[in-house]
């Protein structure tokens, strides 16, 4: 595998010019609440950044609460085949 | 319009029967072009076609098209188009007939109108698919497309059987509103539930579509699971109880998606979570509601494809499909990456975005009928989505580490069957019109005013903000390679020992009751023998004088019984 081509996040630079691009977004995104009239149903809409929190936080604790279920559910891969397959067979994946 | 009356499925069946007999292209451009009319005749249709077909005592309707199905009935065309495109270049006869006859049973089930005929188009629904996951030809896939089959005919039995009572117990077999105020409207709604992928009866999805073939899957995550949305749909809208299954469908499977390394298992998952959306929809019931699960299942088949499609391009390509193996793709994949990046905004909900149009329905028919709870919870999945399927999908794949594989783009076929259904999810996302249209009840809905837009924006943005810094932090769970449990536990694991345990101990009876048998079949030729050995007593060689005493001794015992009982 002796790929010497340079490609596009290769360069370490577009990988930051992207990360703060979308720190730069979040930040005008945040600062649109205070600017747009928002119309809002139900009461926590109206909290200010409630969307912008909500989604941190949420997907903050998806990923812990993952790491949990993962703790809990994780087996080797041969868990259910080691009985399943016949041995020649065992975790060989084949395609067309 | 010249023949109204022709059921939908019909062309779809004699598709299959001419790709069994044709071969290269024209096979392909009679399967492509009979779909197209197929597609066309349904939507010069005007919906209000009802076909009956009499069957012994009863007056079937076979064929029934009307605002509820045809706009399924439109989606099915453009998945199975989409999903035959894709799956051109494949040098397998069963695989095309297959995918042919799975798309007429879904387009049958769909236009069913009454019951029975919903049966029989429902277990060839699930016959047909199983070969699309057999036709990977690994035992593995093997195993996978038999326990597959089962759970599904096990749904058609259940269906059948509640069916039947709800035809005694109601007088009709016609399928429309169906209800769970009686036994048998709960048994259909359990057969429509596994079929569904309700939670814990979800297993058979995650289980065999990423055991399908890479072209094959592509028509799997289409059809089955919403011919069951539609049915739930027609058969139970505004079941209160459907409102908090398709909740937990929502959210359970986030946490499940983060942490599975086969990339179509992750993509399995979040399939059962954009249909936890839709159950909620029609569980609240309401006309936006249901607008807004119809309108999320249509917008979900053209994402979810592109989604399997550019997994399995890649599955193509590289021959892998696991995180851990593949990354990178992008440098030798860039087409095949940006089609995958636009799937994954559908159906993580961008505004622009197909996904955005329809969930946002959902979203709001749940906070204006009160249901702050499942709001907030449908808000949490919302980011979940971005997470395993917006993000990690096209990050894992394309991104993150390099693993070195350098390969090339799919063939043309599969590049313009992702990129039609890309094309689709922008269309839809930029001019919802053009999907309300279709819609069974009249909408007045605008997704794009300024409050919906900035909150779905910030909601998205600082999703993906979390994702970075988890990531940056070293938080974020790794690819591992590992599976984890799930409900399948139960008759993967659980059952198989049971069964193990029982058939052991029904081995040691047998072979206990057998060398007990033995031992005294034993015993018997050694008794036997000793007798009639030389020495034995039953060899000793007796005298006629004997036989002659035995005989008097018969003869007197004889005349004593006579003479004591006289008559």
């Amino acid at each position: 595998m002796a790929d010497k081509k340079t490609y596009l996040f290769d360069n370490q630079r577009n990988v930051q010019l992207v990360l703060y691009t979308l720190y730069i977004s979040c930040g005008i995104l945040l600062l649109l609440d205070f600017v747009i009239h928002r119309h809002t149903i139900h009461r926590w809409e109206g909290l200010l950044g409630f969307y912008s929190i909500y989604g941190f936080i949420g997907c903050t604790a998806i990923v812990i609460g993952s790491k949990w279920l993962r703790a809990l559910v994780e087996r080797k891969e041969d868990y259910y085949t080691r009985d399943e397959l016949s041995q020649t067979e065992e975790g060989r994946h084949v395609d067309e | 319009m010249w023949m109204s009356e022709l059921p939908a499925f019909v062309p779809f069946f004699l598709a299959a029967l001419l790709a069994l007999v044709t071969r290269g292209v024209l096979r392909s451009l009679l399967m492509l072009g009979i779909v197209t009319l197929s597609g066309l005749h349904l939507w010069l249709l005007e919906p209000d076609v009802q076909v009956y077909l009499p069957f012994l005592d009863y007056e079937l309707m076979v064929y029934r098209v009307d605002g509820l199905s045809i706009v399924f009935g439109y989606v099915f065309h453009i998945a199975a188009f989409i999903s035959i495109l894709f799956a051109l270049h494949v040098r397998d006869t069963m695989q095309h007939v297959a995918g042919l006859l799975y798309s007429g049973s879904a387009v049958g089930a769909l236009f069913a109108g009454d019951l029975l005929t919903l049966f029989v188009f429902w277990e060839m629904l699930a016959l047909t698919s199983a070969f699309l996951v057999w036709a990977r030809r690994t035992e593995r896939s093997y195993q996978s497309g038999m326990r597959y089959l089962i759970i599904q005919v096990m749904s058609g039995v259940i269906l059948l059987a509640g069916v039947l009572l709800h035809a005694a117990e109601t007088g009709s077999i016609a399928f429309d509103f169906i209800g769970i105020d009686h036994l048998g409207g709960w048994l259909i709604l359990l057969a429509f539930g596994i079929k569904a992928a309700f939670p814990l009866l979800h297993t058979w999805l995650t289980d065999a579509y990423p055991e399908a073939t890479a072209t094959g899957t592509v028509f799997l995550s289409a059809f089955t699971t919403k011919t069951a949305i539609y049915a739930l749909a027609r058969g139970y809208p505004g079941t209160e109880l459907l409102i908090y299954v398709g909740a937990t469908m929502a959210c359970f499977p986030i946490f499940y998606a983060v942490i599975q390394n086969d990339l179509r298992r992750v993509l399995s998952y979040s399939l059962i979570n954009q249909l936890g959306f839709m159950v909620c929809g029609i569980g609240i019931g309401t006309a936006l509601a249901i607008n807004g699960a119809v309108s999320h299942a249509f917008v979900h088949i053209i994402y979810k494809s592109l989604l399997f499609m550019s997994m399995g391009a890649v599955l193509y390509r590289t021959g892998r499909i696991k995180a851990t193996d593949i990354g990178g793709l992008y440098k030798t994949m860039p087409k095949t990456a940006i089609l995958c990046i636009i799937g994954a905004a559908s159906i993580s909900a961008f505004p622009l975005f197909s996904g955005f149009v329809a969930k946002s329905m959902i979203m709001a028919a749940a906070i204006k009928e009160g249901h702050s709870f499942i709001w907030l919870v449908l808000l949490l999945a919302s980011a979940g989505v971005l997470k395993h399927a917006g993000i990690q999908i096209p990050y894992f794949a394309f991104f993150a580490h390099d693993s070195g594989i350098r390969t090339t783009e799919p063939p043309k076929n599969m590049l313009l069957a992702m990129t039609i259904a890309a094309v689709l999810c922008l269309a839809i996302g930029i001019y919802p019109k053009m999907l309300y249209r279709l819609l069974p009840f009249a909408v007045d809905f605008n997704p794009y005013d300024l409050t919906h837009v900035l909150a779905q924006t910030q909601l998205l943005f600082f999703a993906i903000l979390a994702f970075v810094w988890l990531n940056l932090q070293g938080v974020y769970p790794p690819e591992k390679v590992a599976i984890n449990l799930d409900a399948e536990w139960f008759y993967r694991r659980f059952l198989r020992r049971v069964v193990e345990h029982v058939s052991g101990w029904i081995t040691q009876l047998n072979k206990s009751i057998r060398a007990l048998s033995l031992d005294r079949v034993d015993w018997l030729i050694t008794y036997l023998a000793q007798r009639h050995y030389p020495t034995g007593k039953g060899a000793v060689i007796r005298p006629t004088g004997n036989m002659v005493l035995y005989i008097a001794i018969l003869l007197a015992a004889y005349l004593w019984l006579l003479l004591s009982f006289p008559h």
